[in-house]
């Protein structure tokens, strides 16, 4: 293993240096000859891959407007040591496919020579990516993925971590303490009906040690798991049954929004309706719970980011409502999570670049990386202080969905685990 | 008490599943073509629902009568234009061009209706119950699933053996050539095949649609248990394609009741053993 390792690093480096010299011994005398007053810059190119297609575009959709906010603001390119560099952001589709992903991660890295690559949403796009830019020695920053699935996916040591890869999201101990903290105060028998599928996420938030069954129980939770149901299920019975068996006023897990609609129309032709019912993944994007009608009021998520987050972008100056609604005049659709953290990476790659001592070296660019301290639109962002190396947490609320008078909006009840983001609301139950 | 309960959802699970299938089975029985677009035509059947209810905000169950026409046509031109090309001795070139024709189906729906999760709301009808008695219930939607799909069938197997275009479909099945000297004309007839089962694709679509959330990429994930209920109750025959979703159904809830995990793995431990032991189905066509 470390062996191989080795080959392909010393292999991949002298390629890429001697093809560097190359291009910039073609490049030199043209750029000289049209700008002679700068020298030396050449075009930065960030790689972008987001799954724009698949199973998982909803995460990509606000990707063409934040990319257009960001190619504005970086017309005339960025400043690094006193020098200005064009900048080229090249976006690639993974097609929420791992597969594709890393084929066009690669592509990226061989093709395109990105000098830093970036990725968005779950871990079938981030991981791809940044294995491919681990073993190409090539800077890669990726967001919007839970840590544990990102870092131990990815068979990463916490006591060695990453040369090269880095990341900045929440974990599953930070959904744990919100959802919690959002339960607490609320009058129910504490007894939990717990619904996890059979994939990465179902099985770590299931996990007996490190996920949701040890943190009830401490926090004196009874749960009812009947265990790990395969996704696109289309009957839940086994699972409604128990619950009303035991009791459960609670109903909590992970799940895609098809199963949950089956799930929750099943809940109510069966007679069982529970006080709160939180959902992690299902419940993010306001097209779900619009599609859901009535039967979508006062259901309750996680919260990483919204128009009431305290927060400002390093770039355009906007604050987070002001992103929002800069989406929504322009999309004429509802805000979602995602915009806040797509545009978040493009403030970190920027910064890195900018502060990067030497643009030729990779190793200098990765040593900026792991220097970040700036506070982005979805709040600071400075590794050092994370679970593991390679790791550093934004903050994650929850809240539930209310129907106003111009339809479902988001509200934060609980902000125990992030004081610094306000509450816009006091959680109510179902029934 | 429970275990009824859980038989009984799983039956009427059943429904769906022969609903999703039945089309399937249709095209199969007639002219041998596996159709793999299948899922992504039932999608395509709720996105055409999502159009009618919302143009003409129609009660999406009633929204049926509008989809199944459009279905139909466009069946029997996606028949007459592309598929009577490929058809021939060879299974393999319809097969290719249906998969084509998935990945096409998939992605011109991204591109027009993104890759938003959508949902026909049916309201009150969605969570009433119908009791039945000491405390069980059923819902009035997969009831009513249940019976369209029974209905189907019926109506189906009426046409194909008391109708005279029933006699030239069954013709044109048995034996194409001979029944291309007697007058038919196979394509007409095949086209004629494909509208019918596009026709049960569009009423599989809106209850899809109703039922739960659907996006461009749900249509392989729902062809399975089609597939599978047509294997498990033998290849062209429709009853048996009812008994095999119920079969599966049931299998499933079973399966469910014991460890949620075990759900899908006893729908596919059955037709496993279906395969195995009776590889043409429990009730496979018989015809003299």
């Amino acid at each position: 293993m470390r062996e191989s390792d080795k080959m392909i690093k010393t292999s991949g480096s002298t390629r890429r240096q001697v093809v560097r010299a190359g291009a910039a011994a073609l490049a030199a005398p043209a750029i000289l000859r049209v700008i002679p007053a700068h020298a030396q810059s050449r075009t930065l190119k960030i790689g972008f891959v987001s799954p724009r297609s698949g199973p998982l575009a909803g995460f990509a959709e606000a990707d063409d407007f934040i990319l257009s906010q960001v190619r504005q603001v970086i017309g005339q390119g960025i400043t690094n040591n006193g020098v200005r560099y064009p900048v080229e952001i090249i976006v690639k589709d993974s097609q929420s496919n791992p597969n594709r992903a890393a084929e066009v991660a690669a592509e990226l890295i061989n093709g395109d020579k990105v000098d830093i690559i970036t990725a968005i949403a779950a871990p079938e796009t981030t991981n791809p990516v940044a294995d491919q830019a681990e073993a190409n020695e090539i800077p890669c920053v990726t967001t919007n993925c839970p840590w544990q699935p990102y870092f131990f996916g990815r068979n990463g040591d916490p006591k060695k971590g990453f040369d090269w890869t880095y990341h900045f999201f929440w974990g599953l101990e930070d959904v744990i303490a919100a959802f919690l903290s959002m339960w607490d105060g609320m009058p129910t028998n504490k007894v939990v009906g717990g619904i996890f599928p059979n994939d990465a996420d179902g099985n770590a938030w299931g996990d007996p040690k490190l996920g949701l069954p040890p943190a009830l129980a401490k926090a004196g939770y009874k749960l009812i798991d009947t265990g790990r149901y395969t996704p696109m299920s289309n009957d839940f019975t086994a699972q409604i049954s128990a619950y009303k068996q035991a009791g459960c006023e609670i109903v909590t897990g992970n799940m895609i929004p098809p199963d949950f609609a089956t799930f929750w129309a099943q809940c109510a032709q069966q007679g069982f309706k529970p006080k709160i019912v939180t959902i992690g993944k299902a419940l993010l994007f306001p097209s779900v719970i619009n599609s859901l009608g009535d039967r979508g009021d006062g259901l309750s998520t996680e919260i990483w980011w919204g128009p009431t987050h305290p927060f400002k972008s390093s770039l355009t100056g906007q604050s987070a409502k002001e992103m929002t609604d800069a989406y929504m005049a322009a999309t004429k659709r509802p805000w979602t999570q995602p915009i806040g953290f797509t545009h978040s990476l493009f403030e970190v790659t920027l910064d890195v670049l900018k502060r990067a001592k030497d643009l030729k070296s990779p190793k200098s660019i990765v040593s900026a990386i792991a220097e970040t301290n700036i506070g982005t639109i979805v709040g600071p962002v400075k590794w050092g202080n994370g679970p593991v190396k390679n790791v550093t947490k934004t903050e994650l609320v929850a809240g539930q969905w209310i129907k106003g008078p111009n339809g479902f909006e988001l509200v934060i009840t609980t902000n125990k685990p992030a004081p610094d983001i306000p509450v816009g609301g006091k959680m109510k139950p179902l029934v | 008490m429970e275990w009824a309960n859980v038989i009984l959802q799983g039956i009427l699970v059943g429904g769906l599943y022969a609903l999703f299938a039945t089309g399937l089975s249709l095209i199969f029985g007639v002219m041998r073509l596996v159709n793999i677009a299948h899922g992504d035509l039932i999608v395509l059947a709720a996105y055409v629902a999502l159009l009618c209810v919302t143009q003409t905000s129609i009660h999406p169950l009633l929204a049926i009568f509008l989809v199944a026409p459009v279905m139909a046509v466009a069946g029997y031109g996606l028949q007459r234009i592309l598929f009577n090309r490929t058809l021939g001795a060879d299974l393999l070139p319809p097969l290719l061009v249906s998969f084509g024709l998935s990945v096409i189906i998939q992605n011109v729906l991204l591109q027009i209706f993104t890759a938003d999760s959508r949902k026909l709301s049916a309201g009150a009808i969605e969570t009433a119950t119908v009791p039945i008695f000491n405390g069980l219930a059923v819902g009035v939607l997969p009831l009513l699933m249940f019976v369209a799909a029974v209905a189907i069938i019926a109506a189906l197997q009426f046409m194909f053996y008391s109708l005279p275009i029933g006699r030239a479909l069954r013709a044109t099945s048995d034996d194409p050539e001979v029944a291309r000297l007697m007058g038919y004309d196979n394509r007409h007839l095949f086209g004629v095949a494909m509208a019918l089962s596009l026709a049960v694709v569009a009423v599989a679509g809106v209850f899809l649609a109703v039922r739960a959330n659907f996006d461009p990429a749900l249509g392989p994930s729902r062809l399975i248990y089609g597939f599978e209920a047509v294997i498990i109750g033998g290849l062209g025959n429709l009853w048996g394609t009812l008994a095999g979703g119920v079969i599966l159904g049931v299998a499933q809830a079973i399966g469910a009741k014991i460890d949620p995990g075990w759900q899908l793995l006893a729908g596919h431990l059955v037709f496993l053993a279906v395969l195995a032991f009776r590889p043409e189905g429990l009730f496979p066509k018989v015809d003299g």
